[in-house]
């Protein structure tokens, strides 16, 4: 399998990567990632990890030691949607835990898991900033507040379309 | 008194247009026509205003701080990592006002001499970050970007750059590592980031919120700010306030109004939902202590408490708390605060970025105890093993996360004791309390 960059994302990257000063494209490695994740169904391989070390010309290393750090990368496959559920204390306050109990019965998995058909990932995530509107959901870049069972049935309901994912180019809309 | 939300529902004030009618702008017109760096870096420092990230650092004498002897480039760096439990008043400010922030920036940058400066905003957010990049290029557009902004000879370039799901990174140290493309492992200081910031440069982060207080410093004068507020606390603050209330939302309080004011009016908080009991309350995201419901009310001295600096913290650790990020957590008496100290514990100990032992061994052991004491299969000792864990963080790490993990558990036992005694002596009482139902 060879993973190859569209030719808009390459176009996008070398935008980004003038917006550091000459030599420290080693910046531009976050956000990289990010269109990397998207172009390859959410999650990135060694090969992809190779290929952004020699794009933004540093050792792969370097890119593995940043992909394993932060949680919004995956090394390994993830469903066609993410359901990121917020366990935090204030969404705690307000039925985060129930909300995840229904979830995971409804879709008979755990979270941290991918349904088998391939179709949606549960995962627990921390503070979105968003605590106002507790219980929150995010999918995509999409937040969800005020969850409730009925609103995550919709929201279920959604991720089994097609053409719905939460892998998208994030720079390309905001959803 | 407004500074921050004035605008916030005005239809369309998301655009350049809307935003510029209103006067948007007109402060970075007076800036950079008629005053030079310093007198804006003077403005600031009378204003007394103190920085909205959490620490509460002078944001005037940061700014003072910047080692202008080098011939270095100097970076300006908005700090929208937003990620302390319970406050989400950044996001609120950015979504529904970009520009203000942007203006803020071109002053904050220029007080500082720099020409290229970032807006690191946590890599949930893109939704917001489209927001922030078109009130970018309508900026450029209108000439208050660019080049020689407003024949000023003054230039200026503003990024935005994602993070990626670390809370760490909202530590500026952590924050300069993740936007240079690496882990985010917060530094040692010194050398402070004014002097060897980004790319070894002089640099400044400051809080979203602390730099849209700046368009208002220098369209009125710092002496004008000084004059809301309290002394030690002058101006407003931005509250996120959550939790088992009637109306959770981001409110802008003069600083110095009294909690139970803020709690209970129907113009903020509303009171407790449904007619319950006010249980506790985190006053300032999840780092600070709690307090119970006699304590955040009045200081120990039985006087009324007041949302401020200084009031907040009255009592010391035993009976005091702390501004901190304005993040206001509210629990009715139907809280488990061994529960909720448990997501906490397992919030520190998920997002430490495991550079120093005490940090990274403390975080892992007090979550297992934690997880240990809420199923009900926890020992009498264990809860003084909870409280001397956490100590033995406290002040002995690179950067404040280690004392941010440890404050919530000594202070949730030393108010809360009988609750994680109940949790030892009763197990199955508690096992089926905590029972969770679909
Ligand atoms: C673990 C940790 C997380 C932090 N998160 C944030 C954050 O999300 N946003 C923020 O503005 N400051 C955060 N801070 C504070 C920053 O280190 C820094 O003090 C602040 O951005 C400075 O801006 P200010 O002076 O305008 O408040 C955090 C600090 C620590 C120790
Ligand atoms: S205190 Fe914790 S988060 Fe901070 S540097 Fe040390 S290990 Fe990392
Ligand atoms: S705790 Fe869930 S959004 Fe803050």
């Amino acid at each position: 399998m060879n993973f190859q960059f569209s030719s808009e994302s390459i176009e996008l990257i070398s935008k980004i990567i003038k917006r550091y000063p000459e030599g420290r494209q080693k910046s531009a490695l976050i956000p990289v990632l990010h269109i990397a994740q998207a172009e390859n169904h959410g999650w990135l391989t060694t090969e992809i990890m190779n290929q952004v070390a020699e794009m933004l010309q540093i050792q792969p290393i370097e890119v593995y030691e940043v992909a394993t750090f932060y949680s919004m990368f995956s090394l390994k496959p993830v469903g066609k949607c993410i359901i990121e559920i917020c366990m935090t204390g204030p969404c705690c306050l307000s039925g985060a835990e129930e909300l995840l109990a229904y979830l995971e019965s409804k879709l008979g998995i755990k979270a941290g898991e991918t349904t088998p058909d391939g179709m949606i990932t549960l995962k627990k995530v921390e503070c979105l900033a968003a605590c106002g509107g507790a219980p929150v959901i995010k999918n995509g870049f999409n937040y969800y507040e005020n969850m409730n069972f009925k609103k995550a049935d919709l929201l279920l309901e959604k991720c089994t379309h097609e053409s719905f994912t939460s892998h998208s180019n994030p720079y390309h809309q905001s959803l | 008194m407004k500074i921050l939300l004035q605008n916030i529902d005005v239809p369309g004030i998301q655009n350049f247009e809307v935003y510029r009618r209103l006067g948007g702008y007109s402060a970075v017109e007076k800036a950079l026509k008629t005053m030079v760096h310093s007198e804006v870096v003077k403005e600031v420092k009378d204003s007394g205003l103190r920085g909205r990230g959490g620490a509460g650092f002078p944001t005037g004498m940061k700014w003072f701080f910047i080692d202008h002897t080098t011939d270095k480039p100097k970076y300006m760096i908005c700090n929208a990592d937003e990620g302390e439990p319970g406050t989400f008043k950044d996001r609120y400010l950015m979504q529904h006002n970009p520009h203000l922030l942007v203006e803020g920036m071109i002053l904050s940058s220029f007080a500082i001499e720099s020409s290229t400066a970032y807006i690191y905003i946590r890599g949930e957010l893109f939704s917001i970050l489209h927001i922030l990049e078109k009130a970018i290029g309508e900026a450029y557009a209108n000439g208050f970007l660019g080049k020689n902004i407003l024949g000023s000879g003054y230039s200026l370039d503003i990024y935005c750059h994602p993070g990626a799901g670390a809370y760490i990174c909202g530590e500026e140290t952590a924050l300069i590592e993740s936007l240079e493309g690496n882990r985010g492992n917060p530094r040692m200081k010194p050398p402070f980031p004014a002097v060897a910031g980004l790319y070894g440069c002089p640099t400044v982060v400051n809080n979203v919120e602390t730099i849209c207080n700046i368009p208002w410093i220098v369209n009125n004068s710092g002496a004008e700010f000084a004059k809301l507020g309290t002394d030690k606390s002058p101006g407003t603050k931005l509250i996120s306030a959550c939790g088992h209330i009637r109306y959770p939302g981001v409110y802008e309080i003069e600083l110095g109004m009294p909690v139970n004011e803020f709690l209970y009016s129907n113009e903020y908080c509303g009171g407790i939902r449904d007619n319950h009991q006010l249980k506790a309350v985190i006053a300032g995201g999840s780092s600070v202590p709690v307090l119970p419901a006699d304590l955040i009310l009045r200081t120990p001295k039985g006087e009324p408490r007041l949302l401020s600096y200084e009031s907040l913290s009255e009592g010391g650790f035993d009976s005091g708390t702390m501004l901190g990020s304005g993040g206001f957590i509210v629990m009715d008496e139907t809280t488990c605060m061994v529960r909720q100290l448990l997501s906490y514990a397992r919030f520190y100990y998920d997002e430490s970025c495991g550079q120093c032992s005490p940090c990274r061994e403390g975080t892992g052991w007090m979550e297992k105890i934690l997880h240990r004491l809420e199923n009900g299969r926890g020992r009498m000792k264990d809860i003084d093993l909870l409280a001397s864990v956490a100590k033995n963080i406290e002040g002995n790490t690179i950067c404040p996360l280690g004392d941010a993990a440890a404050w919530p558990v000594r202070s949730f036992i030393h108010h809360f004791r009988d609750e994680f005694e109940w949790h030892v002596n009763e197990p199955l009482a508690c096992l089926n309390m905590h029972q969770v139902t679909v």
